[in-house]
Formats: structure tokens, sequence, C-alpha cells
């Protein structure tokens, strides 16, 4: 079995290998056909066309070459329109990720589908038998996690930095120059064409990635915590939140030319949603468009504090959120990274809260432009701070930093740190619900696992050893501080909110006479 | 006043926090095995690469500045009790107003020649766990004298190096001068799925030197030959008092307490593993060498130090521990035989991971106590019950209410239930019929 769990990494490492090189394969040459194409704004296509006539039908060897040459070819396009201050017919439009895939020629256009089974395919099976092995590896109800702090990939060593710089790239380079993954894009283009009847973009992608790395590493977490019921219902109900909601049905409904909508996705973590784009899309688009505003609108107002009231947060962050839902199963490897000083609790609250400020700051500020026309606010530019918020909270937080981070400061970053939803759900967490982590009395020994184990990095010992329950605003309800006690000391449950506080200590020390 | 405290662990520490909850003495806790308070608990999981051993510190290194406790790592090598001064191992001399002994344990060697060879030790320490970490470099067979809960949990530690154990046990099955016969059984038949070697009704004869000062093997009383190259000792614990030997306070084996934690001289105390109660109470033992007791023994002497003088009352009995994957929780005094007044019913999963069982007064039907395997019970529900003497039916019949498994575990009280009143028909009657409510 030990054999059969080490071909099944090494024929994921292959893959995986053969993926990471293909950004730098190929070669690439554009017809002028081909550009017409693309830039289908004809004022774009007139003023860019002079500038690419020498890239026309030259073969590039790599698309470096290729997206260097359209970068002046747009630079200088640009500045012309800036010399002569025409501000407005400054291109903003990316044509390079699409002028990249069509000019494809080579080696990876040749053989697109085959990259596509062993890219994605081939090495989720390779993932799968290195877990599945697992079943016979690891015995049913073992909760510990032995040696974590002796591999390098989740002890922070060289592996875990390496690991870390790739994420933190694919990120950069997923929002900001998706071109140079235009390789990786072609390849899910086949699947993007069938799903939502267009070319893949790299949000495509992304969302198709996302998704199987949610089901491979899942099935992980399936496998680990086979003996768990809480840990099974919930990885499945995650894993079905993310391929349902957030990519099958959006995609379906692009298909189906409806306005596409996460519909588990909830402001102001969705930060789009009370943008003028996003609000003229769905009133424009019938019915249905009003149905997903009211539906948006329901679950800020009533579905959050509804739900936090009986459940707690864990029904969104660890149930059905698709970055939570990354964070525990992708995650999962690295959640004890979390750091749990008191200090790191202090930057929590002034962050998370802050982001929330943020949010709704630049949220009631673009409600204002859109209800007034005015595109200025109290002095300051609403396109301005809408724009400042997608850069540091939506790309740099939520993404590079947010995921990753994963090997170096452990799964829950975004989640613990930087999301407002996470902020106005632990809120009410903390003061109006149901939900709690009951401590058995006196049976804590400090040992520290819980603390460890927590994503969140909750000190829930803190709290345990003095018999206290554990009721924190940014606890996600994963139940793993209940898995590794050794003593059975904690209990993720529901209860009357009058007891919530009770100290259970005082519930079985002997009454001293003084 | 000055109050000076020898030992770190949760005795000394709970003393330490809980006097200053209530007062503003001074205090300083004296250590020589760890700069700051760790659970020691714990050190099974950092040698399995679970922990790191600062997460085995309950507080962080600044809480002990700001609460104003000392500390100070150094070894107290005697006391001067008529001058009221401690003479550590460097020299120094600390006087104090108030002395608390919380030296905790030591363990308890075999009297076997070859006990001083390299390879063979005990766990019970810091130091001892990173003696631990050299000596297991390269072994790859172990051999374990015990199999009481140390025993277990160091098969457990080596088996995550996959080094081959075998453990020798005195008794029939796994801990069966504490576990019923039944639950011993079972713990027996888990360690064997785990490939430990529980080798049973065995002692140790003699060990068995390389030639070079390393242990090689062991040979057992009844003659049979065990290579090993690490031999671990895990015969229990007794108090760590060594250096108050030959002085004016009381020891036996332990340091002589009455039921306020007093010792035989003025302002002297001591609590914990190393604590020995002169008149101990009925069915209990006089020594209590556990971290919950410990703890309560920490919070009463707080109390009487700081002026509300108090016996230590330890409630209802409870303990816990972990047998490999197999959790194990007991409320009330729970004998290996039920006592002559009682009666007792066991129920066993059949998966052979999980098992219940119950004492209670067989005239009265008052609940005793409970253990658990592999099922999590609440502990202030089995407190309340058993300090009520609550009837046994009606505990068997509402045992839900105390069911702490998480949430969506499959739950095994009905099923409980049903064999009780199968058994112990009689107290059927006494059930009550109000049902739960779904959202309790």
């Amino acid at each position: 079995m030990k054999l059969v769990k080490n071909i099944g990494l090494a024929v994921f490492l292959c893959c995986f290998a053969i993926f990471l090189c293909l950004p730098f394969m190929g070669t690439y040459r554009l017809t002028s056909q081909q550009f017409e194409s693309v830039v289908s704004d004809s004022a774009h296509r007139a003023a860019l066309a002079p500038n690419m006539q020498a890239m026309f039908d030259k073969s590039y060897a790599n698309n470096f070459n290729f997206l260097a040459d359209y970068g002046q070819a747009l630079d200088k396009t640009n500045q012309q329109f800036k010399d002569k201050e025409a501000w407005v017919k400054v291109i903003h439009t990316d044509y390079a990720l699409p002028l990249a895939k069509i000019s494809a020629r080579g080696f990876v256009k040749e053989h697109i589908q085959t990259l596509f089974y062993i890219c994605f395919i081939i090495s989720s099976l390779g993932g799968l038998i290195y877990f599945i092995a697992d079943l016979f590896l690891q015995k049913k109800g073992d909760t510990q996690h032995k040696q974590v702090f002796k591999s390098g990939i989740t002890n922070r060593g060289i592996s875990a930095i390496v690991f870390a710089v790739f994420l933190i790239a694919f990120y950069i380079l997923l929002y900001q120059a998706p071109a140079y993954l235009s390789n990786w894009v072609l390849m899910v283009d086949p699947l993007s064409i069938k799903l939502t009847g267009s070319q893949a973009s790299q949000w495509f992608l992304y969302g198709f990635m996302y998704c199987l790395v949610m089901l491979v590493m899942g099935l992980k977490m399936l496998i680990k915590h086979r003996h768990s019921n809480y840990q099974l219902v919930r990885t499945v109900s995650v894993i079905f939140f993310q391929v349902a909601f957030a990519f099958m049905i959006p995609n379906i409904l692009t298909l189906l030319q409806l306005p596409s909508a996460d519909l588990k996705n909830i402001w102001p973590l969705d930060y789009t949603f009370f943008f003028d784009y996003h609000l003229n899309d769905l009133l424009s688009a019938g019915l249905l468009g009003y149905w997903m505003l009211g539906w948006g609108i329901f679950l800020i107002v009533v579905g959050v504090p509804v739900m936090v009231y009986f459940f707690g947060k864990r029904w969104y962050c660890s149930w059905v959120c698709g970055c939570g839902g990354l964070a525990e199963t992708f995650g999962d490897p690295f959640r004890h990274l979390s750091d749990k000083s008191i200090k790191s609790w202090k930057i929590e609250r002034y962050l998370v809260h802050g982001v929330l400020l943020f949010a709704v700051v630049m949220t009631v500020a673009v409600l204002y432009t859109f209800f007034t026309g005015s595109s200025t606010l109290l002095g300051i530019n609403t396109y301005g701070i809408r724009q400042v918020y997608a850069f540091a909270i939506g790309f740099i937080f939520a993404g590079a930093v947010g995921t990753g981070f994963y090997p170096l400061m452990g799964n829950r970053v975004w989640c613990r740190f930087g999301c407002p939803l996470a902020a106005y759900l632990g809120i009410v967490q903390r003061f109006k619900s149901r939900y709690r982590i009951t401590t058995n009395g006196g049976q804590c020994i400090s040992c520290g696992n819980c603390s460890t184990y927590c994503e969140m990095g909750i000190d829930v010992r803190a709290y345990a050893q003095r018999g206290e329950n554990i009721i924190r605003a940014s606890c996600v309800g994963c139940g793993i501080c209940a898995e590794v006690c050794p003593r059975g000391v904690l209990k993720l449950e529901n209860g009357p909110e009058n007891n919530r506080f009770e100290n259970q200590l005082n519930l079985i020390r002997a009454k001293n006479e003084v | 006043m000055k109050i000076v405290i020898i030992g770190n662990g949760i005795g000394g520490i709970t003393a330490a926090r809980n006097i200053r909850k209530q007062s503003d003495h001074e205090i300083l806790v004296i250590s020589a095995e760890s700069d700051y308070f760790f659970s020691r608990t714990a050190l099974m999981y950092v040698y399995m690469g679970q922990m790191k051993f600062e997460h085995t510190q309950p507080y962080e290194n600044w809480f002990w500045e700001k609460n104003r406790i000392s500390l100070l790592n150094a070894y107290v090598k005697s006391v001067d009790f008529e001058k009221q001064t401690l003479h550590t191992a460097n020299g120094q001399k600390i006087s104090y107003d108030k002395l608390i002994i919380a030296t905790g344990s030591v363990p308890k060697k075999i009297g076997l020649s070859g006990e001083g060879l390299k390879g063979v030790q005990s766990l019970y320490s810091k130091q001892d766990l990173e003696l631990l970490e050299q000596n297991s470099g390269d072994v790859k067979e172990a051999v374990i004298v015990g199999g009481g809960l140390i025993g277990i949990e160091l098969a457990e530690m080596l088996r995550s190096r996959n080094i081959k154990v075998s453990i020798l046990s005195r008794e029939n099955a796994y801990w069966n001068s504490v576990l019923p016969q039944e639950e011993a059984q079972m713990i027996s038949r888990h360690i064997a799925e785990h490939h430990i070697n529980l080798i049973a009704n065995t002692e140790l004869g003699k060990i068995l030197d390389d030639g070079s000062g390393s242990v090689k093997g062991i040979i057992t009383k009844k003659g049979a030959e065990i290579p090993c190259q690490l031999l671990l000792i895990s015969i229990g614990v007794q108090p760590n008092i060594n250096f108050l030997k030959n002085s004016a306070l009381a020891i036996n084996k332990g340091v002589l307490v009455n039921e306020f934690l007093e010792t035989n001289i003025t302002n002297v105390y001591a609590l914990g593993d190393c604590a020995e109660f002169e008149n101990p109470k009925l069915l209990h033992p006089p020594i209590e060498q556990l971290w919950y007791t410990a703890q309560m023994q920490g919070e009463a002497l707080a109390n009487t130090i700081c002026g509300h003088r108090q016996t230590y009352r330890r409630g209802v009995w409870f303990n816990s521990a972990k047998f490999l994957d197999i959790e194990y929780q007991t409320y009330g005094c729970m004998f290996k035989q039920p006592l002559a007044d009682e009666e007792t019913f066991y129920w066993e999963h059949s998966s052979g991971r999980k098992a219940f069982r119950a004492n209670f007064e067989k005239e009265s039907g008052a609940l005793r106590g409970f253990n658990f395997l592999g099922i999590r019970f609440n502990h202030p529900v089995a407190n309340r019950w058993i300090s009520e003497k609550r009837n046994i039916g009606l505990c068997i019949a509402e045992l839900k209410k105390g069911v702490f498994d998480a949430e969506f575990s499959k739950q095994h009280h009905r099923k409980i239930a049903d064999e009780f009143f199968r058994q112990f028909p009689a107290y059927a009657k006494t059930q009550k019929t109000n049902k739960l409510k779904f959202w309790m």
C-alpha cells in the first residue's frame, strides 16, 4: 500500500511538473484576421493595428516575447492618445490574454486535449490514489496529526516557502497578468465552450482548478475523518456548494445568457454586489434579476443573523463558503500554523473589523453614485475607493496573501484577518447566538492540542482549562479542536442562550465550607 | 508576605495563580525542570511531532511578569525550616514566609542491576523526553515494563516511529489493576490491533548488557529473552521528596499533610503528587497522583493561604485517559470489582471499541459511577447524578442528556437502555416518561 501511495504521488508530481512547464512552451504567430476577431472594438482596432503591423505573421518562440511586443504596441498606442490628451480613448480592455490564446501554435495547441487529461484528470487521479491509500494505511478513528511538525512542507520548511512563493506568483499572474497563463486557459477552452458557450477566461480556469483541488483534497478530508460524521457531512456540504453554486450554476446561467450569480456568495464578501454594473445587470434581467437582487439582500438582512443565531457562523464559514471550503480541504494540512498569541488576536480584531468598515464605506459611496449619478462623495472619488478596495482587499488580501500564505501562516489568513463577512457573522455569533463550544467540566489537562490545531488561532485551551465555554467571534466551527482533544473535553453545540457563559468548573467543584 | 513555591507543575502553578487572584503577596516559583509551566501530559505529542514543546505551555511567557509571579530556574537542595530559607544547588539562599512544596514525582525504579545502562530510562520530565529522543535514534525494538497509563502512551509514541514494541504487564490484561476485566480485555485487543505486543502475566527478570554499556535485551521472570535497544520503565511514580529527608518535616512516602494541605511545620504546605494525606478518606488513596487533583488542591490551598482556610475536598471522583484511539472517561469511584453492596452493568458495542459501565447500589439503586470507553459523557451531568445518588433507572433512561459525542455521531444510549432494562427489569418502572424535546 505504501508503494501504491508513492506511485500516486509520483504520478501527481509528474503531471504537475508538466503543468508547470506549459506557460513556457509553444510558439506564437498572430495573423491580422485573428487580431480583428479578438479586438472587437473598431476604434481600438484602428488605433492598435498600425502599431502592431510588425507583429502580424511573425513567429515567436514563446509567449514572453510575444507579450512583450504586444505590451510595447499597446503602450505606444496609449501614449499617442495621452499625448493628444484624448483620455477617453486610452485602451483599458485586456486583449493580451485572448491574443495570446488565439496566436498560440505548436505543441500545446496541437495536444490541447491530451494535456488537459494529463494536467487535470491524471494528476487528480494520482492525488486520489495517494489519499485513498490512507484508507488502508491510516487506522479509522486515528484523530492525531503525527509528524506534522517534523515535515518541512507542514512546518514552514524550505518546501513550504517554495510552495508559498508558487501560490503567490500564481495569484499575482491570475489577477494582474493572466496572459502569461494563456496555455493553461487554452486547456480548459473546450470545457468552457461546453459549459458556458464561450471561450475560457482566466476566471473559468481558476474556478475549475478550485473545484478540482477541493474535490481531491476534500476526499483526503473524508478519508482522514471517516470516523466523524460531523466532518463527513461538513466536508461534503462545502464541496457541494463550491461545485454546484460557485461553479456549475453560474456557468449554466451564462450559457442561458442570464445574469450569472454565485447565489451563496453574500455581501460584503461579494463586494461587487452593489456595484452599478452588477445592479444594472440584475435590473435589466427581468424577474430572475429582481429575484437575485432580493435574494442577495435577504441573505444579508435576514439569512445571516437568523442562521448565525441558530447554528453559529459555522453554517456559512465551514459549511457553505468557497473560501472556507478551500481552507478546509486544500488548506487543512496547514491549520496548525495559525498564530495563537494575544498579540495576533489584537491585530485580527482591528484588521477584520477595519475591512468590514472599509467595505461598508465603499459600498455606501458606490450606491451614492448609483442613485445620484455624482461620482464624488465628501470629496472622494467613489470609483477610486472601489478600485482601491478591489486591489488591496480583493486581490492582495483575499488572493495573494489569503491563499498564498497557507503554508506559512495557516489556512485561514483571509477568513481570520480580512473577510468582512466573517466579521459580520462573528459579531452576531459573539453577541446573539445559540452556538458555543462547551467545555466538559474539569476534564481539561491543558495539553494544548485544541489550540495547536485551531485554524482561526483561538487559544481554545485558555478557555477549556478554566472550565469556560468557547464563545468567540472568529470560531468557524470546523470541529477539529473537539476531535483532537484526547480527553473528550470539547463539544460544538447549539443550545439555550441563557447558560452559554456558565462556568463548567463551578458545576463540578465540591462546595467548600469556609 | 513572600510565598515560595517549589515546583512549577500544575499544582504549584494553580496555587500561584489563585493566590495572585486573591492577594498581592510576593510569589516566587522555583523549578529545576523548565523555565515556564508546561503541560506534562502533552510531552507525548511533542515526541510524535504533533506539537512543538512551546505548544505545551498553557500561558504565554509575558503572563508571569504581568501577573507578578516570579520564576526561578534552580534546583532546591535543602530547606532550613527554622530559618525559613531554601538552599539551591548553586549556593543561592532564598527566604520565605510561607512555603509550598509541589515537587511532583519521580519514576519508580525496578531495582535490578542494569538500570543504569544506556537505553534504559523512564518518562516523566522534560529531560526524560529529551533523553528518549536521543535514545530512540536507531532503535528497532523496545520493551516497556509496566502496563499502565504511561506504558501505553510510550507504546503509542514509539509506534509512531515504527519501533517494534513489547509491553510487559504483571496483570492478565491491560491495566487490570484498575480497569474491570471487560474493559481491560477490550483495550488489550485494541493494543494488539496497533501491533503492540502486550505480554501479560510477565515481569522483568534481568536486563542484558551488550558489553559496551548499552541495553541489548531483557529476560523475563519466566526466562524468555526479548531483544531490545530501548527499555522503558513505567511501573509508576513516587513522591519527589529526597531533598526533604532528615529534616524536621514529617514525611512518609510523601510529605504528610492534613486535609488543609498543612504539614507538621507552620507555614509549610505540600500538594499534588508529593503530598500524602495522614488520614485519607474512605476509599481514597493517601497519595493522589493526578492532574485534576493537583489542580483542585492548588485552588483549595490558595484559599487557605489567602485567609479563607478551607479543607481540600475532591468532590465526585473523575478521571480520563486515552488508550491509543479509545478515549476513557470515568466518574465516581469505579473499582476493578464492584463493592460488596454494588451491582454492575456492562455494555459493549459490537465494534469492540465502545463500552459503558454503570455501578449502583443494590438496595436503593443509587448511582455510584460510570465508565465510558469510546463515548464522551458530560462531566457536570455525571457529577450531579452521582452526588444526588440518583436512581440508576432514571439515569439510564435519560443517558442522552449527558452524551457528549460530536454532533451527528451515532448514539448508543437507546441500545444501552434496552440492554439495561432487559437485565434489570425492576428499574424499568422508575423511568420517567417525559421525553426530551428534539432541540435539547
